[in-house]
């Protein structure tokens, strides 16, 4: 890392403690998030995955909501599962409030229940190299529209998985449960810090 | 035994997906619907509430799968069930429901009294309880995904819950400190798999997430498993043997969102009505105790 950046973890619930260790294993300095006034100093936010119900219900009840929407809009977000249904423009079940920060319509729990969720790897095109990522799928999202200014970095069995929209990450699977750095670098590196150099690939 | 298994990793996935959270008891359609409202991360679906099957007593079974089909239909949420100890008839009817998590529970009659369920050839993940580490370390042992404090179920009564809590992770800490020489002597006292110990010995943590449950029936109950290191809380009778459940489940899912401001727990613990009367498990006879088994 060229400067020191602080990258915080949406802690209402879910697996932000993999997502901050997984900084915490590139020396990245990380926070949990849990007020809004959490959001302050951040360069970057991370909404992990989790339960999209959950977590839209107390981005309300906790007064979240205009800060948190104020913050994806203009500052660097990755959102993983969980967090990639509340980035979205579009939810397909209205018990999630979304923060509209990319402009895509997602279907929840699209693959079905837990016994259709699984493990794979696929194939991304970060930064112009294609790389492989390790990824679980778990009671995940399908995206189902994408609008005309998002990249999609990786798809699996036809659908995008992978994709970015300004300072957007979206990705519908998670790599933060394996020991695999590589998506969380890019984020850090291509997205947060926005240097085209040096981006890992 | 294979921690590395692909299936595995994603069974102990959804356990990492419902950190934070909280994981209601739920008999019907209309209290899951509550328990989602309020912000639960999952709901257990169950005929009887735990403190109805003390005072019931007699043999308590898995619940009708008409049961936990209108739970599914009527949430979004991950739907977990419970089975009876060994009973792997009973879980392979859990999986073919489709339910997300199989609880093989000490609250349910056990079927087996030597044996516990091999949740490795399962593709649907397990949570189990228990009272120790040598307990959780047999269980995760077994292919358990998710490990959780017994406590003593339909209580109201938190006190066991953080016995529980303290055994294992005082006697996890006291594991780190041990010379690798010295693990195959724990292994043998704790009456656990080598392997599983000597990875909990090197993280400093269970291998699997690890929640609190069993008389867990305030917000700040929540708050005080949370604090002791539980990463989820699981509410069994607290909520609907309240008298204002609605109100509670909001106030106990704040609680563990919020553990760390004492301030934001004692909001949320505010006019709640009556929490449920509850016994004290001191008070319980030894041969009536749901964690024994």
């Amino acid at each position: 890392m060229k400067k020191p950046i602080l990258v915080g973890v949406l802690a209402l619930q879910g697996d932000f403690a993999c997502h901050l260790s997984q900084l915490e294993s590139l020396q990245v300095a990380g926070c949990e998030v849990r007020r809004a006034d959490d959001l302050n100093d951040l360069d970057a936010l991370i909404i992990p995955g989790g339960e999209s119900t959950t977590m839209s219900e107390l981005i309300d009840r906790f007064d979240m909501r205009l800060k948190l929407t104020e913050f994806v809009r203009h500052r660097a977000v990755w959102g993983t599962c969980a967090g990639s249904i509340l980035l979205a423009r579009k939810v397909d079940d209205p018990r999630v409030r979304p923060l509209g920060a990319v402009d895509m319509v997602i279907r929840r729990n699209a693959y079905g229940r837990q016994v259709h969720s699984f493990y794979d790897e696929i194939e991304a095109r970060l930064n112009g190299t294609v790389s492989r990522l390790k990824a679980s799928f778990i009671r995940a999202p399908i995206i189902e529209e994408l609008g005309g200014k998002v990249t999609i970095l990786a798809e699996y069995q036809g659908s995008p998985v992978l994709i970015e929209q300004g300072r957007c990450l979206v990705s519908t699977f998670h790599s933060e449960l394996h020991d695999n750095t590589l998506l969380t670098r890019y984020f850090l590196e291509c997205i947060v810090l926005d240097g085209r150099k040096g981006c890992p690939g | 035994m294979n921690f590395e298994d692909k299936d595995y990793r994603i069974r102990v996935g959804l356990a990492e997906m419902l950190k934070g959270g909280v994981i209601m008891d739920v008999i019907n359609a209309e209290q899951a619907k509550i328990a989602e409202q309020a912000g639960a991360a999952a709901v257990m679906a169950l005929e009887r509430v735990p403190a109805d099957i003390r005072a019931d007593g007699g043999v308590a079974r898995m619940a009708d799968p008409d049961i936990i089909e209108s739970i599914k239909k009527a949430v979004s949420i991950p739907v977990m069930a419970k089975c009876r100890i060994g009973h792997f008839a009973e879980a392979e009817i859990l999986q073919a429901l489709e339910v997300d998590f199989i609880d093989e529970s000490e609250v349910l009659t056990p079927a087996d009294n030597a044996n516990h369920i091999d949740k490795w050839r399962f593709k649907a993940p397990f949570v189990c309880g228990c009272r120790n580490l040598g307990e959780a370390l047999r269980r995760i042992g077994e292919g358990a995904a998710m490990i959780r404090t017994k406590g003593e179920a339909g209580t109201g009564d938190v006190s066991e819950a953080v016995r529980h809590l303290r055994e294992v992770i005082g006697a996890i800490t006291r594991l780190t400190v041990l010379p690798e020489e010295e693990l195959f002597s724990a292994a043998k006292e704790l009456r656990a798999p080598l392997t599983v110990v000597k990875m909990v010995a090197e993280r400093g943590k269970l291998t699997v997430p690890n929640f609190a449950a069993g008389g867990v029936a305030t917000p700040a109950d929540a708050a005080l498993v949370m604090k002791l290191g539980a990463e989820a809380v699981f509410v069994g009778s607290g909520i609907f043997k309240s008298s204002n459940p609605q109100q509670r489940a909001v106030a106990i899912v704040t609680a563990v969102a919020q553990y760390k401001d004492p301030k934001a727990v004692a909001d949320c613990s505010r006019g709640l009505g009556e929490a449920m009367k509850g016994i004290s498990a001191a008070e319980i006879p030894d041969e009536n105790l749901l964690q024994v088994r």
